[in-house]
């Protein structure tokens, strides 16, 4: 997926931060977090998250006075009324089957307006309230041009979004919210400015040197109390990079805060009102001795993420103790014995797509679900919007798991309109346990408008990635938390019941080539065509516009008058 | 057999003849209006004429102005005289295409009983509150009341008084020709209450030569539907300060009613953020006899750009933005003032930038460091921040001081801020700057599109094209008329319809085939077919010249 993004030049995007700590109740709180979790392969990841909350309703009360929230966002929300707004730009590709699910996965480019739920601060998803309005079918993009909001954009975050036709929305949506269109290609051009807390080890050159980067914005409302009478936006801007431990590393899987990001910790951000670093030492083979982190947290947090129990050490910058012993804080993590090399737990759900078939004209795309739960089925959403230029066949649709057919509980499918709205195509499918479920649908390469072809056509075409929702079986029991008081990591898919935790994957997006044209035929034909036509016509009128005269037979030829010259010479008469 | 030869080969030249001018025929009536057809692009009309008309246009701006005698003003057998009307007609001399005359057209009249009797009270602003209640005034036009010369109205010294709606107060004059004397005072009191030459030549600015009128004429915003205003409080230094300002409480003491009262010249959004982190591109410099920090003159234009990144665009419209940055100097750079051209710091501590908008630093008291731990809680003091603020708001729309005429007395602020006379003296100077602006974008599409002969010219373009030409000369005839606020709205609807038509994206569809690229193309069609059928018709031509001149020299 590296190669999906030729373009993309990413660079770090923080909008820029207000602060209001002070005496009064403050109405907008910042908390920041930075997680690292060395991955199984020996890959580290480390997720940054900033999270604003602003106790203002924004659509309601008309604000126009802004401190913390970035005020492009906020006259976005309230000029369009968005329910949601959630982007992401990312390079590269989360390996789940080698990484591990991931706590936020997100596609090249994502983004998703709109949706009426509200997460509670209990952490279920409750509709606002009846009175509001009904469930947006149709996004909220002004009726008369459906451009703006690309546009808008566009200029907020530098970014260029190259967007085909109307978007659509799924009719369900997964715990929580859903996913609308995915535009599987764009450039960002951004920046960033915060020179404080955690953001100081945000620097550019180090950020992009990783096998994996995802920024995301993530803008939605959070109920202010049980009951939901108020809500709160709360503004999530995410940045997850995986560092290749045997380049950072040369080789070793130890790793430090300035090896990763040349960068150490020096003060706390005096905006904001927490201020993490957790780091993963969850050992696997339930042995303490293996790994050794400096300096030695003083807390340590247990939790049940993602279905595994997790331990992690926890560093409050906000503790004056922590920075003020030498000025900086570098954490680091030694390897006391190297771990053996023994296969990564599998995740219970991964996936895989791609396309087969021959030739331009015909081919099927396929998904592989995996479910490697030894004993336990679970269902999957399975969401895919497909663009218009593939003509989908939906009577070749075939889910097959372990030989047999496998029957979707739901599907609901939608079809293109050409040059207007993709393929939606929305599926529950029940995963039988440790078994792979292949999704797959015969489509047909439809011929575009010779304009409309992008600038280089023979690269292909991208397709978006199928988006997998599902509440996977836990294999440790998970009691729910506080959702204000837990760490941010751990809160964006709240658990709503203990024995099984949200996921929500993306698949690979895929590059499908059409059958391009010659663009110099329509010259070549029309050449081509006048010739032919002239050669006719010129045929046609010679035969029409020609005399023919009746020849005299003329007596004699070129012999004869050879003959005659010679007879003159010698004197006699001609014949 | 010979003769029958003959006869037969002139048949069948006479029917090859036939046949080849039946081809000329068919591909000179059939073929070439059907190629012209098919290749054609659609042009809908557009009225060239009108629009060149336009830049002849002459733009008479009527001011109507109501003059009230009161009883003893003027001599008694020239009040015999009212009611009557003067017309005041004077060209203002601007080096602009269109020619600009300003026309005071007075009317005459003798006070009522209800005006005597508030003209008769102490103190000029009790007369206006008497003046004020019955009268709704149309915009732009005017009254001015004459009173007699020894009213104490005035304090002795001043001869005339405009005050902070439509109306002025002039000393009558006991003389033989005192309406004219009175005519001419009448006419410099209204001058300084519509138009001058350099309030138009402001609005003018863009389309005037560079060299008559310097940049600081440039100052005004341009003329638009709609206008951001952004308060940014920039904190670069959150450590070691805590700042808060009340700026909700400020907007809706101070900002809100100036704009109320600006409401007819556009809509206006008020809002504000708070920028963290947020550094100046210039260093100050250390002024060590006082310890301070000084940031120069000639500096300043670089302080902008890089905090210009940070303030990010406007995502809900596309209304110009103007900003009021607030910069709490970092505590190393404190205080931090600017400086002037001569080296003396600036009382106000602020500095504006044309068209973009204005910068105050705002130095927290030395004093508040001194007891407490960083960070220092800073308040700021929004009255003295939303003076300078409100002054260059005023500034940055145009607003000047009036010229006014000597020995006259102004009234002083009004609550808003903002006196209606001001607002309409904005409203006729923006009329006029909208005409300027729709002319322009008229003509230069009207040659734009007469220049390059294939750009499609869809009926949506034509009719924005019509309508802006309509909206022009309606707005021209208000103005003439003496209509403010319906010249005001035509003038921006001229705008937009203008703009709209210029940046149509149909104006840009992929039609402009470069002529040796077409030549290519038709060239193998064309060749072949033309050239047997134009020398048939030269033979044609050559043999029947032939056959006519033949009988000529047989007579």
């Amino acid at each position: 997926m590296a190669a999906a993004m030729p373009l993309a030049l990413l660079v770090l995007l923080l909008l820029g931060p207000g602060g209001w700590c002070l005496a009064e109740p403050p109405r907008d709180s910042l908390r920041e977090e930075l997680v690292i979790t060395p991955l199984p392969s020996g890959d580290v990841a480390a997720t940054f998250q900033f999270r604003t909350r602003w106790d203002s309703e924004l659509q309601r009360e008309g604000v126009s006075h802004y401190r913390l929230f970035p005020k492009a966002l906020g006259q976005l929300i309230s000029k369009y009324s968005l329910r949601e707004l959630h982007l992401s730009f990312t390079q590269g590709f989360w390996r789940t089957r080698y990484w591990g699910p991931p706590f936020l996965q997100a596609p090249s480019v994502w983004i998703n307006l709109g949706r009426s739920s509200v997460m509670s601060s209990q952490g279920s998803s409750a509709p606002l309230s009846t009175s509001s309005t009904p469930p947006t079918q149709s996004l909220p993009l002004p009726p008369s041009n459906p451009w703006v909001w690309p546009m808008t954009l566009t200029t907020t975050f530098c970014a260029m979004l190259c967007c085909r036709g109307r978007w659509s929305a799924p009719k369900t949506s997964p715990p929580g919210r859903s996913s609308c269109p995915v535009v599987p290609r764009a450039s960002l051009i951004s920046f960033h400015l915060l020179q404080a807390g955690l953001s100081v080890l945000l620097k550019a050159d180090r950020l992009f040197h990783t096998s994996y980067h995802s920024q995301a914005v993530h803008i939605r409302p959070v109920c202010r109390n049980a009951r939901c009478t108020s809500i709160s936006w709360e503004l999530r801007q995410t940045l997850s990079v995986v560092f290749d431990a045997f380049i950072t590393g040369q080789g070793k899987k130890d790793w430090s805060l300035f090896r990763m990001f040349s960068r150490t910790l020096t003060e706390p951000c005096p905006l904001a009102s927490e201020s993490r670093v957790y780091v993963d030492i969850t050992t696997y083979n339930q042995d303490n001795e293996t790994l050794e982190v400096h300096p030695p947290p003083t807390t340590t947090y247990q939790d049940v993420i993602l279905g595994t129990r997790k331990t992690y050490a926890i560093y409050d910058l906000l503790d004056t103790a922590m920075i003020n012993n030498s000025r900086n804080l570098n954490i680091q993590l030694k390897w006391k014995r190297p771990p053996e090399n023994e296969a990564p737990p599998v995740p219970f759900l991964h996936a895989q797509r791609y396309v087969s078939g021959y030739g331009l004209q015909k081919g099927e795309l396929s998904t592989l679900l995996y479910n490697t739960h030894p004993y336990r089925a679970f269902p999957v959403l399975l969401l895919d919007t497909v663009p218009w230029y593939l003509r989908l066949y939906v009577h070749t649709l075939t889910i097959t798991s372990k030989g047999k057919e496998n029957k979707p509980s739901y599907i609901h499918y939608q079809p293109a309109q050409d040059r207007l709205q993709p393929h939606l195509l929305e599926m529950l499918i029940q995963l039988p346990a440790n078994s792979v479920t292949k999704v797959s649908i015969q489509f047909e390469r439809a011929l575009l408008k010779w304009t409309e072809y992008t600038p280089d056509p023979n690269h292909g075409f991208y397709v978006s990635p199928s988006v997998l929702s599902a509440l996977v079986p836990s294999m440790v029991a998970a009691k729910p938390v506080d959702w204000e008081e837990s760490p941010l990591f751990n809160s964006l898919f709240p658990v709503s019941d203990g024995s099984n935790y949200f996921v929500r994957l993306y698949t690979e997006p895929l590059l499908v080539n059409l059958p391009t044209p010659d663009f110099s035929m329509p010259y070549n034909v029309i050449c081509l065509t006048c010739t032919v036509v002239a050669v006719c016509y010129g045929s046609f009128y010679n035969l029409l516009t020609r005399t023919f005269h009746i020849e005299e037979p003329r007596t004699g030829g070129l012999a004869k008058r050879l003959a005659n010259l010679i007879r003159r010479a010698r004197g006699v008469p001609p014949l | 057999m010979a003769a029958a030869g003959a006869a037969a080969t002139h048949l069948e030249v006479a029917r090859g003849k036939r046949a080849a001018l039946f081809f000329a025929a068919v591909a000179i009536v059939l073929g070439l209006p059907l190629w012209w057809k098919t290749t054609e692009t659609y042009r809908a009309s557009l009225p060239y004429s009108q629009i060149s008309g336009l830049n002849a246009l002459q733009l008479r701006l009527m001011v109507p102005v109501t003059v009230v005698f009161t009883r003893e003003s003027v001599p008694l057998d020239d009040q015999e005289k009212l009611p009557f009307t003067v017309v005041h007609e004077r060209e203002i001399p601007l080096k602009y295409k269109m020619k600009i005359k300003c026309r005071f057209q007075k009317a005459y009249r003798r006070a009522l009983d209800h005006e005597e009797e508030a003209l008769s009270s102490g103190s000029v602003q009790e007369a206006e509150a008497m003046l004020d209640e019955p009268q709704e005034q149309a915009e732009g036009s005017l009254t001015v009341y004459v009173i007699s010369e020894h009213s104490s109205l005035l304090p002795q010294d001043m001869m005339s008084y405009i005050g902070p709606k439509r109306t002025a107060v002039v000393r009558g004059i006991m003389h033989r020709e005192a309406f004219n004397i009175i005519g001419r005072r009448i006419v410099q009191v209204a001058q300084a209450m519509s138009l001058t030459e350099d309030v138009l030549a402001a609005a003018l600015a863009d389309h005037l030569p560079e060299d008559k009128w310097s940049a600081e004429k440039r100052r005004p915003l341009k003329s638009s539907l709609g206008y951001e205003i952004t308060f940014s409080l920039l904190n670069p230094d959150p450590k070691s300060h805590d700042v808060y300002w009340d700026i909700e409480g400020a907007v809706r003491r101070y900002v809100q009613p100036f704009l109320n009262a600006l409401g007819a010249a556009g809509n206006f959004s008020v809002d504000s953020q708070i920028l963290y982190y947020a550094m100046l591109g210039v260093n100050p410099r250390f002024d060590s006899a006082s310890s301070s920090y000084y940031l120069d003159m000639h500096s300043l234009p670089h302080v902008i750009n890089p905090v210009e990144s940070r303030l990010g665009s406007s995502a809900a419209s596309l209304y110009p933005v103007l900003n009021f940055l607030l910069y709490v100097p970092e505590l190393a750079h404190s205080p931090l003032y600017i400086q002037d051209k001569d080296g003396a710091p600036v009382a106000t501590n602020a500095f504006h930038s044309p068209r973009w908008g204005g910068i105050m630093v705002y130095n927290v008291d030395s004093k508040t460091y001194n007891a407490s731990v960083l960070p220092v809680r800073v308040e700021v003091d929004m009255v003295r921040v939303m003076e300078v603020f409100l002054a260059q708001l005023r500034l940055l729309f145009g607003i000047a001081q009036p010229q006014l005429p000597p020995k006259c007395l102004l009234s002083g602020p009004t609550s808003e801020g903002l006196m209606t006379w001001e607002l309409d003296r904005l409203l006729w100077a923006r009329s006029v700057e909208n005409l300027a602006t729709a002319t322009t974008t008229l003509t230069s599409l009207a040659q734009l599109l007469g220049k390059i002969s294939n750009i499609v010219i869809k009926d949506d373009v034509a009719s924005e094209v019509y309508k802006a030409v309509a909206a022009v000369q309606k707005s021209a005839e208000e103005l003439a008329s003496g209509h403010l606020a319906s010249a005001f709205v035509a003038s921006q609807e001229a705008v937009t319809s203008s703009e709209l038509a210029f940046f149509d994206p149909s104006l840009l569809h992929l039609l402009y085939f470069p002529d040796d690229q077409k030549f290519a193309i038709y060239i193998p069609l064309f060749l072949p077919m033309a050239v047997p059928i134009l020398l048939s018709l030269v033979k044609i031509f050559l043999e029947t010249r032939k056959s006519w001149r033949k009988p000529e020299k047989t007579d």
